[in-house]
């Protein structure tokens, strides 16, 4: 099979109440990725963005920054969901032959609306949502039952949350870079519990962008040392209904992470850095067990004993991750862009040395509904 | 782009999208809530290749893709499976004030567990495996909140 490889990454900083259209993000993401490959928009043969209209407030959304994007006069397409799933469908575009050089690009403006009443219009209008559920309470009963299964504590969770606001003090990217403590997470106020308010993602708002290639355009367009390969990919999704699922049981993470794993030709051991979905806390223990580095339960204990850390065996979100910066939609591809930042030693004062393997994570739907997975190299 | 607020004036557009629709509530989920209005009884079906017992129904079992035409009837009663503790508020969207509980119910006699309220105890009271039952509404129009919430069994 021919490879695809990202050839070319642009990201906007992720703040809270930025003060540009997300045409104008766009448009800035798109620009440094274009400046990065060192290539201009005519090497581009086709866009994929990653919007979701009701948080633009605008359906069709794609159709709104095919001109920032740098689609006119080509062809755009949207994935409404993660950015990771962006990638994906870029990559099938390549490897379906009808395209040779795919601009991904995903937007997300948080701060313009309201986070709980969008979360909330994801759930069935016929059952759940009149009960007024969103991300942030169906979260919590996920945490919960997690800790119940696995004897997590509210404490180790915690943990989760310092290491990556303080591995955000590396990244200039992150939105809420902090030097913070397990007492300040602890006695930060309680939204649902067991999540306080440091469990939690801040909303934000931003843009990134990725340039995928085939490798033979890849060749002629960038140099090895800008180029990372996309070895291996998986994705799965679980039942919609949360009472359809045990909440606390990993098994769509773990089929799509046997995909990527096998796809590449690698196993857990492998892998020298990860950017792992924690939009809360408690989930990246969960999804670490889910993606094999860990046994299911243990997650907790691992990070506990900063198996996870900047320095620990295996460095997960050294970028802060998205407790420090989660603009929804772009998430997954910010963390496909530290993977690639990572791979080509671009990292700055965050580099894992010697990274060679990296894995990215993102999910779609509630507390985790369907998972894609990512395994980039050099 | 930053720092363009200081040369030019930022003018900001509130803006919001209301929007009617009118969602058939579909073959499946009518009966169960006609029966929930009707009769004030809890309702679910059966997977006739697996046996699982869903509820709220369902059409098609998840796991074997099939029809799912046996319906039994449920006593009323369950365990919370989780549950958290709401303290902050959302008056557009949540249906009382906080600190109020949600919890997923596994229902005795189904296999799956049912989102809703948890009531009538206070909420640093409720824990995982507490016993509940169910809590009609006196008076029903057909929807979830025709169960008013779920109580501990005293
Ligand atoms: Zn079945």
């Amino acid at each position: 099979m021919e490879r695809v490889a990202v050839i070319g990454v642009g990201q906007t900083k992720y703040q809270q109440g930025k003060r540009e259209t997300f045409h104008e993000l766009v448009y800035e993401a798109a620009s440094k990725a274009l400046k990065d490959t060192d290539i201009t928009v005519e090497d581009i043969d086709n866009v994929v963005s990653v919007s979701s209209d009701f948080w633009d407030g605008r359906t069709i959304s794609s159709m709104a920054i095919s001109d920032a994007s740098g689609a006119f006069n080509k062809d755009i397409s949207t994935v409404e969901g993660d950015g990771t799933f962006g990638v994906l469908y870029g990559m099938m575009r390549i490897l379906s032959g009808s395209f040779g050089t795919t601009m991904v690009v995903a937007h997300h403006k948080g701060t313009e609306s309201n986070m709980n009443g969008i979360t909330n219009t994801s759930f069935d209008p016929l059952v759940e949502r009149r009960l007024g559920l969103d991300a942030l309470s169906s979260a919590a009963l996920q945490a919960r039952r997690y800790m119940h299964t696995s004897g997590a504590t509210e404490e180790q969770f915690a943990m989760v949350s310092v290491k990556n606001h303080v591995n955000a003090t590396r990244n200039p990217f992150a939105t809420v870079p902090m030097e913070i403590t397990v007492e300040d997470v602890m006695n930060s106020a309680m939204l649902a519990s067991p999540l306080k308010k440091l469990d939690c993602s801040p909303v934000c708002d931003g843009a990134a962008a990725v340039v995928l290639a085939a490798e033979r355009n890849a060749k002629k367009l960038s140099t090895n040392k800008k180029r990372v390969w996309l070895n291996g990919v998986g994705h799965c999704a679980d039942a919609y209904r949360l009472g359809d699922r045990d909440l606390a049981d990993t098994r769509a993470l773990k089929k799509a992470a046997k995909k990527a794993y096998e796809m590449a030709g690698v196993t857990p051991d492998d892998i020298d850095v990860a950017e792992v979905y924690d939009a809360f806390s408690y989930m990246e223990p969960l999804w670490l067990e889910g993606l094999g580095f860990c046994e299911d339960g243990t997650g907790p204990e691992f990070e506990e004993r900063g198996a996870f850390d900047f320095g620990g065996k295996l460095p997960v979100n050294p970028s802060g991750g998205r407790m420090s910066a989660n603009p929804v939609q772009v998430a997954g591809l910010a963390a496909v862009i530290e993977c690639v930042l990572q791979l080509r030693g671009e990292a700055g004062r965050r580099q894992v040395r010697g990274a060679e393997k990296a894995l990215a994570h993102g999910i779609n739907g509630m507390c985790g509904q369907s998972h894609c997975v990512w395994i980039l190299g050099k | 782009m930053a720092g363009w607020k200081d040369e030019v004036e930022e003018i900001v557009f509130p803006g919001k999208i209301c929007v009617p629709y009118s969602w058939t509530v579909g073959s499946t989920l009518s009966k169960w809530y006609v029966q929930l209005r009707d009769d004030g009884e809890i309702w679910a079906n059966r997977c006739p290749s697996c046996g699982r017992v869903y509820v709220p129904p369902k059409i098609k079992c998840i796991e074997c893709y099939k029809d799912m035409n046996e319906w039994v009837k449920l006593p009323g009663t369950g365990t919370v499976e989780t549950y958290t503790v709401v303290n902050y508020h959302e008056p557009s969207l949540h249906p009382k004030k906080p600190p109020f509980v949600y919890g997923v119910i596994k229902m005795d006699g189904a296999d799956t567990g049912l989102v809703h309220l948890i009531d009538g105890v206070a909420p640093e009271k409720v824990k995982v495996g507490m016993r509940v039952k169910a809590v009609l509404a006196k008076e029903r129009d057909g929807h979830i909140t025709d169960i008013k919430h779920f109580k501990p069994i005293a």
